[in-house]
């Protein structure tokens, strides 16, 4: 198994209260040692991170890897090569995929396409309900054996509460949380866009902030009848995060994630770039009221992790009419560029802290094994150099897609290596 | 600064929103040298002879689509007309695939309505031509909003200062909001005014008054401007009945004594009749809402001109 020494870094690793100048040793897959100076074993290679910043590896756990059915838009093996380039060693995917991942014989596929590409961890996420019908109960417990560390109809929302608290209770059993995208689709109606000012200037129809809050204000009242564990995936508006703030006051287990494109941009997007279908995702880009609230949520807690909701789509579904277009962005290979330049640069979040939102925190809302550089644990680096300039350009995407608003964009802060139990993964000799 | 002292500079029109007070005189006062035109017995000039026009209509429009051929004929330009029915549309061709194809055609300028805002920015980044938007879904409908204001200054002799009142479907108009950047734009007071179930989020942000009845939007206004209600719209009924919406919104002479004596009535049609507005009203000595769609042409003239990039020198 791999070995390596990582030296002259700073090693930022919250779930030790880390963050200093020190080596890294890496023994047969695993943490081994971390000091000022490790002097270089015989025979072990080693890694120059002199300038750059050493973390636990990066986790995002909300992303759509397509695969099966979709293969035209990514793969597995895509889509995990596309992590390892942004920093991340592990992901946790959807269940939207054709047919639908609600059974063990997908979440078994996954997986095994998972570990042939070996580019990172993958976590599936089982449907909540057949098909995504949203009218009984998937094959949970199968599909947790075979190794699915969630459920979610996610793309869909439970839209029954009867069958949404009947998830709440089942998924106890298995000690999982169920993840809501949050959305009552009869208030979203043919919506495209955030409902306010700019959907009335621009004439595109309005999903109005109330489609996310009833729902997580209704998904609250059953977490709260059923002690269950929910979270809430890419929330996106202010008033979501103070009933979730409610909710922990009132004890209940709710977490919630906030993808980076909510926190950078908003719905005078769409104005400003002509209608590019970029700017269409669920939910969609919200007023700059809930893109400030957003970013308080993260400095003071509230939000427990980032997650990109990494939707990819082929240029030819992306360049139709706004009205037509798929909903949703790339996030793998852009959200730590992103997240250093407008939340660390800008001086709204300490290094630790965004650490912690990228990988501490998204492997305690799944009980993932990563996240952290204790000895002992498997040894999955994101390894970034904090100050080099980067310009986004979708063409060199290692995704099969390229439907990103932030193409062109010049950030600083970009990653420079990713290892994934001791091997080192990106970039690729 | 005077419309004389401006030159026309973009390939497209696609909405009164990015267009500056000057460039809309321009426009204004360049149709008014066109208008008369439509009162010779030949009704033609050569202004715009060998150039070529495509009419690439979406969505149903019979007003709008003469108004455009008629003005393209009377400048001598070279019309062909594309519609949603019997198309390659139809047959499942992609907007983007249209749109090079009638590249290849080499056309110099293209009118086009469709039902989705942004289509017609989303062709003009890709043809050459000019693109002309004749209306994108309840966006901006940049032709109907010049001649309005066009027969406004006819009868009125300005725009700043008046008081204009849009009353109707004010959520689901492209006309209402391309009225509204322009007649803000020239320094007139906008009211918009109707149900609050088909009032669009926010639209104070656009710069006008809200008023939530039909009595309140008319006192005082020069200008009454109706819209053209459909009750359901999007699956989702916005009023329980045509009935119940004309109790409360149809504009009636009794009402339309609110507004100036000398207030014109618009609507920018098909008009229901007995719906938004009451026959007499519509067919009355206030009403101007034939010479809108006289108007309607010289503004197309002066557009398709304008755009053409032809200059004088050209033109002999
Ligand atoms: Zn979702």
């Amino acid at each position: 198994m791999a070995s390596l020494l990582i030296h002259g870094g700073r090693i930022v690793d919250p779930s030790q209260g880390l963050d200093g100048p020190a080596d890294l040793l890496i023994e047969d897959g695993a943490v081994a040692r971390i000091d000022g100076k490790i002097a270089k074993p015989k025979g072990v290679e080693t890694l120059d991170a002199t300038g750059l910043v050493v973390t636990p590896g990066l986790i995002d756990i909300h992303v759509h890897l397509r695969e099966p059915g979709q293969e035209y838009k990514e793969t597995v093996a895509t889509g995990t090569r596309a992590a390892a380039a942004g920093g991340f060693t592990a992901v946790a995917c959807m269940a939207n995929t054709v047919p639908v991942h609600d059974n063990r014989a997908i979440t078994e596929l996954i997986l095994l396409e998972a570990e042939r590409a070996g580019f990172a961890r993958v976590y599936p996420i089982g449907a909540i309900s057949k098909g995504m019908q949203g009218q009984e109960l998937a094959e949970i417990g199968e599909m947790v054996a075979a190794g699915a560390v969630a459920v979610s109809d996610d793309g869909l929302p439970v839209m029954n509460a009867e069958l949404m608290r009947r998830a709440l209770l089942y998924t106890q059993h298995y000690g999982i949380p169920v993840i809501q995208h949050a959305e009552d689709l009869t208030l979203t109606g043919k919506g495209v866009m955030h409902e306010g000012e700019w959907s009335t200037r621009l004439g595109l129809i309005g999903i109005p902030g109330s489609a996310e809050d009833v729902m997580v204000a209704r998904d609250l009242i059953l977490t709260e009848d059923t002690q269950g564990r929910y979270h809430v995936a890419h929330l996106s508006t202010a008033r979501s995060l103070d009933l979730v703030r409610l909710g922990r006051s009132r004890g209940l287990r709710v977490t919630c994630e906030v993808a980076p494109h909510h926190l950078i941009l908003t719905d005078e997007e769409v104005a400003k770039t002509g209608f590019s279908t970029h700017c269409k995702m669920k939910p969609p880009l919200r007023s700059s009221r809930d893109r400030e609230a957003l970013i308080q949520g993260l400095v003071d807690g509230t939000v427990d992790c980032i997650a990109s909701d990494h939707a990819p789509h082929h240029a030819d579904e992306k360049d139709v009419e706004f009205d037509k277009a798929p909903f949703g962005i790339l996030g793998l290979e852009t959200t730590l560029s992103l997240c250093l330049d407008r939340f660390v640069h800008a001086g709204l979040l300490t290094l630790p802290r965004l650490v912690e939102l990228l990988s501490t925190g998204p492997a305690r809302v799944l009980g993932l094994p990563g996240g952290t550089l204790q000895v002992g644990s498997p040894a999955d680096v994101s390894i970034f150099d904090l100050d080099g300039e980067v310009t986004i350009v979708a063409a060199d995407f290692r995704s099969k897609s390229r439907n990103t608003p932030f193409d062109g964009w010049t950030l600083r802060g970009r990653p420079v290596a990713t290892v994934l139990g001791g091997r080192k993964v990106s970039p690729l000799p | 600064m005077t419309s004389e002292t401006i030159r026309w500079t973009r390939k497209d029109l696609l909405g009164i929103a990015e267009l500056s007070p000057a460039e809309i005189g321009l426009l204004l006062d360049t149709a008014e040298s066109f208008s008369e035109i439509g009162e010779r017995p030949i009704k033609k000039v050569p202004t715009l002879r060998g150039k070529t026009v495509i009419n690439l209509f979406f969505e149903a429009s019979t007003r709008t689509r003469s108004s455009f051929e008629i003005a393209e004929k009377r400048l001598s330009a070279d019309n062909i007309n594309f519609s949603t029915s019997g198309s390659a549309l139809e047959k499942g061709e992609s907007l983007i695939d249209t749109a090079l194809n009638l590249q290849a055609m080499a056309p110099d300028l293209v009118v086009i309505r469709h039902g989705s805002p942004g289509v017609p920015h989303m062709l003009a980044r890709r043809l050459q031509a000019g693109v002309i938007n004749a209306g994108d879904g309840a966006h901006e409908h940049p032709t109907q909003a010049l001649l309005d204001a066009f027969t406004i200054r006819r009868h009125k002799g300005r725009l700043a200062g008046l008081r204009v009142a849009i009353l109707g479907d004010i959520e689901h108009s492209r006309v209402v909001r391309s009225n509204i950047h322009l007649l803000t734009k020239m320094g007139a007071t906008v009211v918009v005014g109707g149900a609050r179930t088909l009032m669009p989020t926010a639209v104070e942000k656009l710069g006008v008054e809200v008023a939530y009845s039909l009595e309140d939007a008319l006192r005082g206004a020069d200008v009454v401007m109706m819209l053209r209600i459909q009750l359901e719209r999007q699956g989702k009924m916005s009023f329980p009945s045509a009935k119940e919406y004309f109790r409360l919104f149809g504009l009636t002479r009794e009402r339309l004594k609110l507004a100036q004596d000398d207030a014109i009535v618009m609507h920018p049609g098909p008009m229901n009749r007995g719906v938004e507005i009451a026959s007499d009203v519509a067919d009355g000595s206030r009403s101007v809402i034939l010479e809108q769609v006289t108007h309607g042409v010289s503004v197309r003239m002066a557009v398709l001109y304008l755009l053409s990039g032809v200059t004088a020198s050209e033109e002999s």
